[in-house]
């Protein structure tokens, strides 16, 4: 091996940060004329009012969120491994993203619409690319009673 | 503007031509449709072509039954292609240049797999940032739905038991096999709530039709011509969730909308539906977005039997894609097909008696929808 591995993981999608301490966040362009977010960085104008360059960083207060939809899945493309969790979730502050529910059995009995989760940064199921490089992406995961009191 | 009629519709039976060209599959498919409205390809003074997944395939199929240098234009907008081309060919009819068109639409998808997107990452994010298969992408719309308005994987399952017992009366449907409850339950699992007897199945397919203006249609003889109503598409406004979330609900709302107001028809004088079953889940849905029943009544339409064969409004009497199959850029050819052959009182054993008006309805993921409303003439 000549390559050494980088310190940090590199983002797996766009929206998120990984800052040079290796810290990762959530940032998400927002119009700032009508609210409407984006979860892609190169905006020139907005879908939703039409404004143009009226994007500004958003940086969410919460890493809350409401599970507003989801599917078990079984049989995937080739080579996933199934089962998961596909999930929308709506962030209390942030838009809604699709991600893995984790932590939580993939039975539609433990599964509850309009439950509250936590969005996660963690590494990306050890996705590398064809360089090597870790990757860090988004995951939900269950609040926890704990959690609920801490709040 | 002139009225504009449907002189001659065909579909080839939906299923596996592995030996056959895209080209060959919509060349027996233009040749019924021009049998059918009796005129030949020479008749025919331009084409819309439609197909998702090979380019050019209209002047492809011109090489096949006949090229005499009209204007083709080839077209794809997902899984509403081919009523796309159907709408083309009306605009086209209804700009006074044309009085015979023709609209087809062809898919070969045998072998082609599970469909679904992937997102902008440089690595691998199906099964990370849960998936954009569609099996799983319709289900968290069927989930959305059953938050507000309490469906179960049983409801949704029961679409699909009774769109797999229409296509038992209809040869041209890839499947014709009667699936209990109890199987359609018991099936492997896709995306939860959809199992495989859920889930449309992939096939080939060509359907096509030959519009005509008022004063052509008057010349071949009104006897089994079917005239367009109304003819709409629209597509999604901005939404929230999207596209995290494809919204398949607001595009057949407004496409839907727009074909009412300007047929002047209520969704009451309909005799039959064919709508958008890529996924049991999905149908539910839009009986509201049709407006076939009032919000929070799909399930108890559905359960009551109102949109099964002999019910008040039956849907998908053609076994829908779920079973008839659903190869993309026919599919909205093929459920005019249906509408018309009930309309000429020529659907055999699976006929509603008295049909005089339908309703056609496709949504393409991205999102777009489109809604013709057909009267026999």
């Amino acid at each position: 091996m000549t390559e050494t591995e980088p310190a940090h993981p590199l983002p797996a999608t766009p929206f998120i940060k990984v800052e040079q301490t290796g810290a990762a966040h959530l940032e998400f362009p927002r119009c700032t004329v009508c609210g409407a977010f984006s979860l892609e960085t190169n905006r020139i104008a907005c879908g939703k009012c039409g404004a143009r360059d009226s994007f500004s960083l958003h940086h969410p207060a919460t890493m809350r969120g409401i599970l507003h939809s989801y599917s078990i899945v079984h049989r995937s493309f080739p080579d996933v491994a199934v089962p998961f969790i596909s999930a929308i979730v709506d962030m209390d502050d942030g838009p809604s993203l699709k991600g893995n529910l984790r932590g939580i059995a993939p039975d539609p009995g433990s599964i509850s619409l309009g439950m509250a989760v936590n969005v996660v940064l963690d590494d990306a199921l050890n996705r590398k690319d064809d360089q090597g490089n870790h990757y860090v992406s988004h995951f939900f995961e269950p609040v926890t009673a704990t959690q609920e009191l801490e709040t | 503007m002139s009225d504009v009629y449907i002189a001659g519709i065909d579909m080839i039976k939906f299923g596996r031509y592995p030996d056959k060209t895209p080209a060959l599959l919509g060349a027996e498919a233009v040749l019924g449709a021009l049998d059918d409205a009796g005129l030949t390809i020479k008749d025919v003074q331009s084409v819309y072509s439609g197909c998702v997944f090979n380019t050019m395939n209209g002047q492809k199929i011109l090489q096949q039954v006949g090229a005499f240098g009209i204007p083709v234009t080839n077209l794809s907008n997902a899984c509403a292609t081919g009523a796309t081309a159907v709408r083309d060919a009306w605009m086209a009819i209804r700009t006074g240049d044309y009085d015979v068109v023709l609209a087809v639409g062809v898919e070969q998808m045998t072998g082609m797999g599970m469909l679904g997107g992937s997102r902008a990452s440089p690595i691998p994010t199906e099964g990370l940032m849960g998936s954009a298969s569609m099996p799983a992408t319709f289900a968290e719309a069927g989930m959305e739905y059953a938050a507000k308005h309490g469906a179960t994987f049983e409801n949704f399952a029961n679409v699909a038991v009774k769109n797999h017992h229409h296509s038992t009366l209809n040869p041209k449907a890839m499947l014709q096999k009667e699936t209990p409850l109890e199987m359609v339950m018991g099936a492997e699992m896709i995306a939860y709530p959809n199992t495989k007897f859920m889930c449309s199945i992939n096939v080939d397919g060509a359907a096509a039709a030959i519009l005509v203006s008022e004063r052509k249609a008057r010349e071949l003889g009104l006897g089994r011509a079917v005239r367009i109503r109304a003819s709409a598409l629209a597509s999604d406004p901005w939404q929230d969730r999207n596209p995290q979330m494809p919204d398949i609900n607001s595009a057949t709302r407004l496409s839907a909308q727009k074909a009412y107001e300007m047929s002047g028809i209520d969704p009451a004088d309909l005799d039959l539906v064919e709508l958008h079953d890529c996924f049991a889940t999905a149908e539910l849905l839009h009986y509201e977005n049709l407006q076939l029943c009032s919000e929070g009544e799909a399930v108890r339409m559905l359960e009551d039997g109102e949109t099964t064969m002999g019910g008040r409004i039956p849907v998908n009497l053609s076994g829908g894609l779920l079973s008839k199959g659903h190869p993309i850029a026919a599919t909205g050819v093929a459920n005019l097909y249906e509408i018309c052959t009930h309309l000429r009182g020529e659907a055999g054993q699976r006929q509603q008696p008295g049909a005089k008006i339908g309703l056609a309805h496709v949504v393409g993921l991205g999102t777009c929808s489109a809604v013709h409303i057909l009267e026999k003439a």
